[in-house]
């Protein structure tokens, strides 16, 4: 983790143009030992040193007769929102449903991966995979609690998750069918989900904004893994060749349509983005995404499943073929290959787990009424 | 118990260095160890998202992760012990599972999570003063395995004594599960402390801290143990039960597929 870090910041000063399609053929890196996301890493290390001289330079005045005023003013400052502060309801309700959606997918991203742990094909890979499940589950904690300071309790959260009332990112209802699903996960999903991620290290929210410095360092730790399983496969035998390949062909147009659907029928960006809970729109991150892969894909020697994808010199950016959004729409309504079978292994943990946390619970509570009488005896004595 | 687990490291530098033709008999004895750890590793890796709570997920997947870390370095040394060139990897993954030498312990299905608790205990109370001896044993590499290894046992322990101690005396409900977990596993704990005096370090010197470590906590979670006079074993010899095999067609599906690729 530590050598990552040395190595982003090295590679990619802290204000490198992160849309440059060309960042990672540029250093020659023809080998999977470089911050494969395109200096994003380095978009972190800068959101967090901006987080801290904004809490240096602290908060001019407070809240007084005017709380709506004085939030407003410090969105604009780019100050943070605290939990104790003031805050617009649709802004906390959007916080609440955004950050729990992002610990439902963390929670739910588990089963994915966490499908090939017992049939990893070497020893060291099973340590990597298991750590990074892991990784996850720490995760989701994290973000329920950032949500907890919004006054949301996590079982609440849970409970409407299992109840399908809240959602988690429907990337997570397509199966993992092979290994080389592993090494695409890490380059593309997480590759998505940090080029989604990284923006939300500015958020207004305070607790937020760290939370997502803290996890999008871990994430591009995972990303750099699954790029190297997926170099490892492209440059092994004929059988794992293709076993890449075909993982590439099934996850590439899932991943795009992770960054939601087109700005055009986006119904939550707007005022997120004057809040600044969002900073990109939906469109502008895929094309940074997209950006990103081209010349990553070239390395592996893997093709990304586009003929229509070319370099459009006009726009400095390359054209590509969007997302099937009608099946994003069905997935997301619960049509997907995996929806049912996500939902039924979480609940199924939940309820076979319910004897356990009752017990626990009891336990405590017998505890705490051993040391119940002791206590009141020294308040008579 | 880490009194006498130290009395008993005193005495075994002398024993490990006894054995003449180290080679075979220090070979058995690491694979074992390394073996159990591996089997434990998956039957533990299993319950990956599907822990009781969020937090059980983590703690689970971390002793997993930490049985496979021994399992890696005690079989890479198993491999450089052997001289045949085997690696970890090979030893995991192109052995069949009647040569195997795990306990039986481990290889059982993980049943409920009472019953996993009740596997855990057992493993860590054995797990435990066996590190401890070898970290201060002759052999310079079982000794740096055993002093790393010791302390995550150490953490193994606690947090499986912690949940017996919940189940055990916690409802109605989880006391009879607990109950009935410690009733199945229990006739599996005799071969983990079977005596073998050609062994490097003979495993029936661990009984007495084991014994005081588990009839501590079984006492505390209003257990008992069960009286039976069956006493499975074979794990050590390669004669397995009949669950191992299909843990290692899982294990070793993928890697198996597909002769001298790497990964």
């Amino acid at each position: 983790m530590r050598d990552l870090l040395l190595a982003g910041n090295l590679l990619h000063p802290l204000e490198i143009d992160v849309l440059s399609c060309n960042t990672w053929g540029m250093y020659g890196n023809d080998f999977p030992a470089d911050d494969t996301a395109g200096g994003l890493l380095g978009e972190v290390e800068a959101a967090e040193m901006a987080l801290r001289a904004a809490a240096e330079r602290g908060r001019h005045g407070s809240a007084g007769a005017d709380p709506a005023a004085y939030f407003a003013e410090v969105v604009a400052a780019d100050q943070k929102v605290e939990p104790r502060d003031w805050m617009p309801e649709a802004y906390r309700a959007t916080l609440i449903r955004q950050i729990a959606q992002h610990a439902h997918s963390e929670i739910i991203g588990m089963q994915p991966e966490g499908n090939w742990i017992t049939r990893a094909p070497s020893l060291k890979r099973k340590a990597i995979l298991l750590a990074k499940v892991q990784d996850e589950a720490g995760h989701g904690l994290y973000l329920y609690a950032a949500a907890e300071t919004l006054g949301v309790s996590r079982d609440e959260l849970v409970d409407l998750l299992l109840a399908g009332r809240q959602k988690y990112s429907s990337i997570f209802n397509y199966p993992t069918l092979s290994w080389a699903d592993m090494g695409t996960i890490g380059w593309l999903v997480d590759g998505a989900a940090i080029v989604n991620q990284v923006p939300l290290c500015r958020c207004s929210y305070g607790p937020y904004a760290r939370a997502m410095i803290r996890i999008c360092k871990e994430e591009s730790f995972h990303q750099r893994q699954g790029y190297e399983i997926l170099h490892t496969l492209a440059h092994g035998t004929p059988a794992q060749r293709e076993m890449a390949q075909d993982s590439v062909n099934r996850w590439w147009y899932p991943s795009l349509a992770m960054f939601g659907p087109p700005d055009t029928d986006s119904t939550h960006s707007a005022q997120s983005m004057a809040w600044k809970i969002k900073r990109f729109s939906n469109d502008e991150l895929r094309q940074r995404f997209v950006d990103m892969c081209v010349g990553q894909a070239e390395v592996l020697g893997l093709t990304l499943p586009d003929p229509a994808l070319r370099w459009n010199d006009e726009r400095g950016a390359y054209d590509f073929t969007q997302p099937d959004y009608a099946e994003l729409m069905r997935v997301i309504k619960g049509a997907g290959p995996c929806n049912r079978q996500r939902m039924e292994h979480r609940r199924r943990a939940h309820r076979e787990g319910a004897w356990v946390r009752a017990a626990a619970a009891a336990y405590a509570a017998k505890q705490a009424n051993k040391k119940e009488p002791a206590k009141q005896k020294e308040k008579v004595a | 118990m880490t009194a006498h687990a130290e009395q008993t490291a005193q005495a075994v530098p002398g024993a490990v260095q006894a054995v003449p033709e180290a080679g075979t008999d220090r070979f058995d004895f690491v694979l074992g160890l390394a073996d159990d750890a591996l089997v434990a590793a998956q039957r533990l890796a299993q319950w990956c998202t599907h822990g009781p709570e969020m937090e059980e997920d983590i703690a689970l997947a971390n002793i997993a992760l930490d049985q496979l870390g021994a399992a890696r370095l005690l079989l890479t040394y198993a491999g450089e012990l052997e001289g045949a060139g085997r690696d970890e990897d090979a030893l995991a993954y192109r052995r069949d599972d009647r040569e195997f030498r795990n306990c039986l312990l481990v290889e059982l299905p993980n049943g409920d999570f009472a019953l996993t608790m009740a596997k855990l205990l057992f493993l860590a109370a054995y797990q435990v003063p066996l590190y401890t001896v070898l970290a201060s044993c002759g052999d310079e590499r079982l000794a740096e395995i055993g002093a790393k290894a010791r302390k995550e046992s150490a953490y193994h322990l606690d947090h499986a004594s912690l949940w017996v101690r919940r189940l055990g005396d916690g409802t109605d409900e989880s006391h009879r599960r607990m109950q009935a977990a410690v009733d199945e596993v229990w006739p599996y704990t005799h071969e983990l402390l079977a005596p073998d005096p050609t062994a490097p370090i003979d495993p029936a010197t661990l009984r007495v801290d084991f014994d005081s470590v588990v009839s501590g906590v079984l006492a505390e979670a209003t257990l008992t143990v069960p009286e039976t006079a069956w006493k499975p074993d074979g794990g050590r010899s390669g004669v397995h039960t009949e669950h191992l095999s299909y843990l290692l067609a899982e294990l070793q599906v993928l890697h198996r597929a597909h002769p001298g690729a790497s990964w």
